[in-house]
């Protein structure tokens, strides 16, 4: 394929892969794209991958303490399909000419971000609940949008993810529901865990609009289908009816029906929280990042004694092969 | 023997095989986002939730049998060291990825030969249940078995590294075969089965492989033994105050 062209020539490259997105036909990878267009999905899959896969941390912190064998298996399950949607992602990426080992090279670095979300603790088992109910809620509500992303692979992924997703809100709604019809006890531990779930989930949306470095582009290239705002509004929407149902309380005194809007209105994020986690401040960030570090260089003897095997073994083969043509030969 | 004390004896005995797979199950289960790759780490899970899924059906039955009200959890949740009767070999810490695959296949090896046996129970439950764990089994199997060959004839390191797992596990291999009044009874009743039987197979499988991974066979000069009567390594207490931790910092309540 071309790839140095002239100005107008790009231009006009430029101005016909607007007009495919404005048709809303998918972009492919073999497609021409602009540097841009693969830069900025390139960042938002793999973030989104990343969350998958650092998200697998405080969830299955609890696996080996899950209060029954039904509750155990449904949340190993469920943190199986995280790394499963973490390998999708990766793919996707590969699509792009980014390979899996620099996207974990530039997470350990620090560079590549995962959602802020995961650097909160998992403390009690209701934790579990509200991430599941919440957290997941809140992707999924990002990720039904993203179905309908510019991108052909990443569209196509995230079709088969949501799927997933739905059946995680619906276990961690189950917890939170479980916990909230049981004893005072346990309704606390379910309120606390909303209580502190609550903002950070919402943060998951990212800045508002107006402040959102990359979210103009993204939308003209219809990389993103829906605003960080509407996306938010959506999912208090939704998270405000399910709250009541099972009697918790959304811990926001501004939550507060607007007829004329025809939605919630709600107070607004703590911005200095967000950017204190984000920048390296939240409870868990290092931990999940020295994690994943430790997990990938203890695993390195492994995926060496892989290749030396896989080299070894087609050697052999090949000598076997060569052994094979030379008999021939002196018959 | 009595109906009833085969009723009781056959409880038993699913316990024992529950608590089998529930221990090796939260062992795997501890690799879950620690594996060497990705891919390997969503195996790993996977092989978990079969033998914990292998684990509550063992349970559920025992509970059926008792009619006391007990349920699977009961069994997990609410027994002591002391009261759980899992072979050894299941319970030692996970280690690094060469002892958990040294483990795992020389498990997979025996699993699928006393699955195959049980298979053939005049107990419908327990052949039903082990008909379901062969073809667990023989996945687990060629996964193990494939990564002792990998390992051991990889790069030095990995084959020193599964060298010395096997070296450590050797001696808790014997436990396997052996089996006390209660199993004999079952065996004879041809309920249960009698794993002295798959002692040579199982050898003769191990051995092989073994020279295919380039390892050296162990001397086979200790062994240790103990768990069907409650008798475990300290690991054990451990593990069951993370798996029980629930239950035991608010007891009985339903989560």
């Amino acid at each position: 394929m071309k790839t140095e062209f002239t100005q107008a020539e790009l231009e006009q490259l430029e101005a016909r892969f607007q007009a495919r997105i404005d048709a809303e036909e998918k972009i492919e990878p073999k497609d021409w794209m602009p540097a841009g267009y693969r830069k900025n999905l390139v960042r938002q899959i793999s973030q989104h991958a990343h969350s998958e896969v650092i998200g697998m941390q405080p969830e299955g912190n609890w696996i080996t303490r899950a209060p029954s064998l039904h509750r155990k298996c449904v949340l190993l399950a469920k943190v199986q399909d995280e790394g499963g949607h973490g390998l999708y992602l990766y793919s996707a990426t590969e699509t792009l000419g980014v390979s899996r080992e620099e996207l974990i090279e530039a997470l350990h670095e620090g560079v590549a971000k995962y959602a802020s979300i995961f650097n909160y603790p998992a403390l009690t088992w209701a934790d579990i609940g509200a991430i599941g109910w919440l957290v997941d809620g809140a992707a999924i509500v990002n990720q039904v949008s993203l179905q309908r992303t510019s991108y052909g692979p990443y569209a196509r992924g995230m079709v088969r993810i949501c799927k997933e997703e739905s059946f995680h809100q619906r276990q961690g709604y189950h917890i939170m529901m479980t916990l909230a019809r049981g004893t005072a006890e346990q309704k606390a531990m379910a309120q606390d865990a909303l209580d502190r779930f609550w903002w950070p989930s919402l943060m998951m949306f990212g800045p508002h609009d107006a402040e959102s470095a990359h979210s103009a582009q993204s939308m003209k290239w219809k990389i993103k289908r829906q605003t960080n705002d509407e996306l938010r509004q959506k999912y208090v929407d939704q998270s405000v009816r399910q709250a009541e149902v099972i009697g918790l309380t959304i811990p926001d005194p501004a939550l507060k029906w607007n007829e004329a809007r025809g939605h919630y209105d709600f107070g607004e994020i703590d911005w200095d929280e967000f950017n204190r986690v984000i920048n390296g401040n939240g409870m868990c960030n290092r931990q999940r990042v020295a994690h994943h570090i430790k997990a990938h260089e203890d695993g390195a003897w492994v995926r060496d004694a892989i290749a030396a095997y896989e080299s070894k073994k087609s050697r052999r083969a090949g000598a076997a092969a060569a052994q094979g043509e030379m008999s021939c030969q002196t018959i | 023997m009595s109906d009833s004390k085969l009723k009781e004896a056959t409880r038993q005995y699913a316990i024992r095989l529950g608590d089998d797979a529930l221990v090796l199950g939260h062992r795997l289960s501890e690799w879950c986002s620690n594996g060497p790759f990705l891919e390997e780490d969503l195996a790993l899970t996977n092989v978990a939730l079969d033998f914990i899924g292998r684990a509550r059906m063992f349970y559920s039955y025992a509970a059926e049998l008792a009619a006391d009200g007990s349920t699977e959890d009961t069994y997990a949740y609410t027994r002591d060291c002391r009261e759980f009767s899992n072979l050894l070999i299941h319970e030692l810490p996970r280690g690094d990825f060469a002892f958990s695959m040294a483990r795992q296949y020389l498990v997979d090896v025996y699993n699928l030969a006393y699955m195959e046996a049980l298979r053939t129970s005049a107990d419908g439950t327990l052949a039903a249940i082990a008909d379901k764990a062969v073809k667990e089994s023989r996945y687990h199997l060629r996964r193990s078995h494939d990564w002792m060959l990998r390992l051991g004839d990889g790069t030095d390191e990995s084959r020193q590294r599964l060298q010395r797992a096997v070296d450590e596990l050797w001696g808790y291999t014997p436990e396997l075969f052996a089996s006390d009044a209660l199993e004999q009874g079952l065996a004879d009743a041809g309920i249960g089965v009698d794993a002295a039987t798959l002692r040579a197979a199982w050898e003769q499988a191990v051995s092989a492989t073994l020279a295919e991974a380039t390892l050296q066979q162990p001397a086979g000069d200790w062994e240790v033994s103990g768990g069907r009567r409650g008798l475990h390594t300290e690991s054990l207490g451990h593990m069951l105050s993370e798996l029980q931790f629930m239950q035991r910092a608010y007891p009985g309540l339903q989560w």
